[in-house]
């Protein structure tokens, strides 16, 4: 049903963990619909530095999250906030339809992080004002 | 990873066909092809091996006469013929079905279909167990009550039902009363006289038999409406040439379940409590879902907080063992398993369920290696988790 791919990053899934100090953390999903999702992002000279995850959820749902921190570690924030589910979803060689859209959601825990960290960068720079 | 064993404990989900059953079969697929409606000799020779095995699945239940014995194509098929077929044929007493929250999709559908042509369906509720509440039962069922069908022992959880109970509040109405057998037939015995039973579903497969072939029993003097019109094979209740080979292997397998009944009984039992104790107690939060007691001796199903039940088989496959999940996300409906939310438990309880299936071939050797390797797959899997708690993961 999986892609060798997919059963891979749920075999040894990378960048598993919380950050303690993280600059920003996005939770989605839902664990009455059997998949949620918290991403922990470090943010230096705008790149994301250091990327984790914490997934419950089916093999889709921890393969998509190991997945979604190797492409956006590195990167910019504005080219981490275009990795799209479908990237995700390719890069893994394909995913069974019935899990794009509920086991998915890596792409969109990652955009929440970010999110969260622009949230609070400009809640530091009111205080400095 | 080196080449290891395969442990299939997903015996309810099928099984091998018995090599007795299959050596019994073989004449019927080639030298023995006749029709057996043809008055000719190999034709002939299948009538006669398809009523010998209509009188083994008699012996097995307990039935009054032989020919209470109906094959048809499985449970699925049984399940629809006992529903379908008396609400066709009383639908002038009455337009009530009852049935439990934990019935297979077999006997759901064709209620909720009913209920779309002007029927009305009533699900009663079930204890924790998963055990029919008899006090609502005995409110439900009323004289415009035509059928009551229930489950003898559900295939997911493994509780078995107070069937003599409900029989016996199912008739003081004078409704007709179905129980669907197809996970308990061969496990545990049956009396259809005993227990006050008028349709009894049973599937071959459950017992070692082939694929593809079932049977119901209708009780002596019970008239039911047929869902397939034809020939006028089976009473006239199954029209269709029979499956000749695949009744002689059901009759086969009958034979052998009632003569070893209880020594596999005993055996899986044993090895079934080991497998629960062995499972909860290395772990907390592990629950053991179903009857502590009164279930099939096949089944054990758990459930194991902050973790999904996919991730889990996913885990266990990649050492060779072969499970099925309570949850969603290893079905095709998205929804997590209506029994499991029947017993009371949340979604996110349901999700992190899965069944182990004991069968003939399990051996105290996979049940030890199960057991052995259950912690460490949970603990990978709760150390990933954003809804374990802290302390879990020291």
């Amino acid at each position: 049903m999986y892609s060798d791919k997919v059963m891979e990053n749920f075999k040894n899934p990378q960048n598993t963990g919380e950050i303690p100090d993280a600059d920003g953390v996005g939770t989605v999903g839902n664990p009455v619909c059997g998949d949620m999702m918290t991403m922990y992002i470090k943010v230096r000279d705008n790149r994301i530095e250091d990327i984790k995850f914490k997934t419950f959820g089916c093999g889709a749902a921890i393969a998509t999250s190991s997945m979604t921190t190797q492409m956006a570690k590195g990167k910019t924030l504005e080219e981490a906030l275009l990795i799209s589910r479908k990237d995700v979803a390719c890069e893994l060689n394909g995913l069974p339809p019935v899990k794009m859209h509920c086991s998915n959601l890596a792409a969109d825990a990652l955009h929440a992080a970010i999110q969260d960290y622009y949230k609070k960068q400009q809640i530091k720079n009111e205080v400095k004002k | 990873m080196n080449a290891q064993k395969v442990v299939n404990l997903d015996y309810a989900a099928g099984k091998p066909v018995d090599p007795r059953v299959k050596e019994a079969m073989l004449p019927y697929l080639d030298k023995y092809y006749g029709n057996p409606s043809s008055l000719h000799g190999i034709g002939q020779e299948g009538r006669v091996a398809i009523d010998q095995a209509r009188k083994k699945v008699a012996e097995l239940i307990n039935a009054e006469k032989n020919e209470t014995i109906l094959f048809t194509s499985g449970a699925t098929e049984s399940n629809n013929l006992a529903i379908k077929g008396t609400a066709n044929r009383y639908k002038d007493n009455g337009i009530k079905i009852i049935t439990s929250k934990v019935e297979h999709m077999s006997v759901v559908n064709p209620i909720k279909y009913l209920s779309t042509k002007g029927f009305e369906s009533n699900f009663i509720t079930v204890d924790k167990y998963g055990v029919l509440d008899l006090d609502v039962l005995a409110k439900e069922v009323d004289e415009k009550t035509i059928l009551v069908t229930v489950v003898f022992a559900n295939n997911e959880i493994g509780t078995i039902e107070p069937i003599k109970e409900i029989s016996r509040i199912v008739h003081s109405k004078n409704a007709i009363f179905h129980v669907d057998a197809t996970a308990a037939a061969g496990q545990v015995p049956i009396d259809v006289q005993e227990l006050g039973i008028d349709l009894l579903t049973i599937s071959s497969n459950d017992m070692y038999g082939p694929k593809g072939v079932g049977a119901l029993y209708v009780r002596e003097g019970l008239r039911i409406e047929p869902l397939l019109h034809g020939g006028g094979q089976e009473k006239g209740l199954r029209s269709g040439t029979e499956n000749t080979a695949g009744i002689v292997g059901f009759g086969k397998a009958a034979e052998i379940t009632k003569q070893e009944m209880q020594i596999n009984k005993d055996k899986l039992t044993r090895l079934r409590d080991r497998l629960i104790e062995g499972l909860l107690k290395p772990l907390p939060y592990t629950f053991l879902n179903g009857h502590p007691t009164n279930r099939l001796p096949d089944n054990v199903s758990i459930r194991y907080s902050f973790v999904e039940g996919e991730s889990m088989l996913l885990s266990l496959d990649m050492n060779g063992v072969l499970v099925s999940s309570g949850s969603a996300c290893a079905s095709k409906t998205l929804e997590p398993s209506h029994v499991l939310l029947a017993t009371g438990l949340k979604h996110e309880e349901a999700h992190g369920s899965i069944m182990f299936t004991l069968g003939r071939e399990s051996s105290e050797e996979d049940i030890e290696y199960v057991i052995g390797l259950m912690p460490n797959i949970i603990n990978r899997l709760r150390e990933m988790s954003p809804l374990t708690p802290k302390e879990l993961n020291k």
